[in-house]
């Protein structure tokens, strides 16, 4: 009797450490800055004493031209730094995508730049940007060329962070390129191959319709994670020149710590959690939607048979 | 191995591979090179290739760790120190603590299925993407005034376990469910209870997962600074936020900073050495599958 509802609670027994953590220090923040972005508050209050402003934190927002800047900003940088890896990465793949000896080596190597703290991936590029010192200069010196101010003009810097993102992050996109075509079915590229396909048409009719799935979800792990990016351009430009790089993390911290609006610091942070969360569902749908229409396939040729 | 056969490739596409090599571990290098250049020698316009190797700006980093006083320290700063240890006890403590709870979890949601898995999917995914900037503003606020755990380990450790267990718990289930049934059901037979099959049974076979997980976890909370920077005081400072601190408009010391860098990369950077393919089934394990 006694070990019947032992083996009945174990299920519970074994989730609750894990549901009580994330209660409290996962969902519960959550609720509180929803709640946080109703409040005029600064770090010194508690919260029951901050005021209750309604919505005057988002109206704020909307009339806030450093605010739209840096969202505009934020949008630029995952559009661009997303498309450019994208390209690279997945072109890389279908480069690479033979038999070699090392290849195992070579992808160790590749994921470096993603293991290694974002501080650190900052501070190389610093490193290497700078105006002196830098390697990037030195060489255009030792060239006898004009050096580039690469972190301290506004456009530069842009194009600077976007470098340093895309060394950084393109390799994820190789791997997991490079795992979905490893994966394909051989036969369809056999039979492709058999009826006399060129490489081109290989690549454009059988491995990248088949890959499309993977790729779907590889660009949205992508997008999600380049509106989080925040280390890296911290260190390389503190969101400088100007607003020229503030992303919107990079907004947020700032006003929440220098300007001391945590109000309106929650605030931004629902949108920035609204924006991200659209692009999170979408990826959820579409994998329902594979899901389901690869369940039919498979029954349609079962009945078939 | 030996029966593989390679097929000869063009020498261009070598070439591109050498490139491809350079251009991604080049910066790292780089960075250890100028960790061990004196000042002298990073700022001198002859060829950065050729210079005498010293770890000089290990000693300065670590000088309060060393046994010995080396004798170019003038003061010695215990900061960095300091932070090395924090961060250590932080990302162990935790990567401990996130890999017990989510193995735990896991497996609750993958054998006793009292509950939809697309929830606790979805719940995951969500969470997955909720990013540390979001979490700022709340952490501080409730950490100071509710929990009184502003300024300690604890409270750095207790965010980064819940911010990591969407993941492990998410990667942890897609290895579960690929422990068959029929060697706990015999083991159950056997007599042994539901934590003696747990900790016996299926732990060992899912030993690879457990690799991916917790170095998944260690790195984010080795690496993890905007929470850190919120929450720690001077005592609590983890390695990113003191180099974060130490990095000032003008007089930077690349020598000293390159070197904690470099500290603070190699762990990462061992890991990845030991353990790529855990890594790499980890990285593909959410996209490839599904």
């Amino acid at each position: 009797m006694q070990t019947a509802n032992i083996n009945r609670l174990t299920p519970y027994l074994f989730l609750a450490p894990a549901v009580i953590v994330m209660t409290i220090a996962l969902m519960y923040p959550i609720g509180y800055m929803i709640y946080a972005s109703f409040l005029d508050w600064n770090p010194s209050q508690r919260i029951g004493e901050a005021d209750f402003v309604g919505l005057r934190n988002y109206v704020n927002l909307w009339s806030d031209e450093a605010f739209i800047e840096s969202f505009l900003v934020t949008i630029k940088f995952a559009a661009i730094v997303v498309s450019l890896e994208m390209f690279v990465g997945v072109g890389l793949a279908l480069l690479l995508d033979r038999n070699i000896r090392g290849m195992s080596v070579l992808r160790t190597l590749f994921i470096l730049p993603m293991m290694i703290a974002p501080i650190v991936v900052g501070l190389m590029w610093r490193y290497m940007y700078h105006p002196t010192v830098g390697i990037f200069n030195r060489t255009l010196k030792s060239m006898g060329l004009e050096p580039i101010p690469w972190l301290s003009n506004g456009d530069w810097a842009f194009t600077s962070v976007i470098i340093a993102d895309v060394w950084q992050w393109t390799p994820f996109i190789f791997i997991l390129s490079l795992a979905a075509l490893q994966s394909l079915p051989q036969s369809a590229l056999e039979a492709a191959k058999i009826d006399g396909a060129t490489g081109w048409q290989q690549i454009i009719y059988i491995k990248l319709p088949l890959m499309m799935p993977v790729l779907i979800v590889t660009l949205l792990l992508r997008l999600i994670d380049a509106f989080k990016v925040l280390e890296v351009i911290l260190v390389m430009t503190n969101g400088g020149p100007g607003l020229s790089t503030e992303i919107l993390s990079l907004r947020i911290s700032r006003t929440a710590s220098e300007f001391r609006e945590l109000g309106e610091a929650a605030a931004m942070s629902n949108v920035l959690l609204i924006l991200l969360m659209v692009l999170t569902l979408g990826m959820f749908l579409y994998n329902k939607a594979v899901e389901v229409r690869n369940a039919r396939l498979v029954a349609n040729a079962e009945k078939d048979v | 191995m030996s029966d593989v056969v390679y097929e000869k490739q063009n020498p261009a596409f070598y070439a591109l591979i050498v490139a491809l090599v350079v251009m991604s571990i080049g910066p790292i290098l780089m960075m250890l090179m100028t960790s061990m250049k004196l000042n002298v020698d990073i700022m001198s316009d002859t060829s950065s290739l050729i210079f005498m190797p010293t770890i000089r700006n290990y000693e300065t980093a670590l000088c309060d760790m060393l046994w010995y006083t080396p004798e170019h320290v003038g003061y010695c700063d215990p900061t960095f120190g300091r932070a090395l240890v924090n961060s250590l006890l932080v990302a162990f403590i935790s990567t401990v603590l996130t890999l017990v709870l989510g193995c735990m979890a896991a497996y609750a949601i993958v054998r006793f299925r009292f509950m939809g898995r697309d929830m606790v999917s979805l719940t995951t995914l969500v969470m997955r993407m909720v990013p540390p900037a979001v979490l700022l503003v709340p952490v501080f606020g409730i950490w100071t005034f509710q929990f009184g755990l502003d300024g300690t380990r604890g409270g750095i450790i207790l965010v980064y376990v819940a911010m990591n267990l969407p993941f492990v718990i998410w990667i942890l289930q897609s290895f579960i469910v690929q422990v068959p049934i029929q060697l706990e059901e015999a083991a159950r037979m056997d007599g042994a209870g539901p934590f003696q099959v747990f900790f016996l049974v299926v732990l060992p076979i899912i030993k690879p997962g457990l690799a991916a997980a917790s170095i998944f976890t260690f790195r984010v909370a080795w690496n993890e600074f905007l929470l850190a920077n919120a929450l720690a005081d001077r005592n609590s400072r983890t390695v990113p936020v003191t180099i974060v601190n130490s990095l000032t408009e003008y007089d930077i010391d690349w020598g000293v900073i390159m070197a904690t860098g470099m500290l603070l990369a190699i762990p990462p950077i061992i890991f990845t050495f030991v353990a790529s393919r855990q890594i790499i089934t980890g990285m593909t394990a959410g996209a490839v599958k599904g």
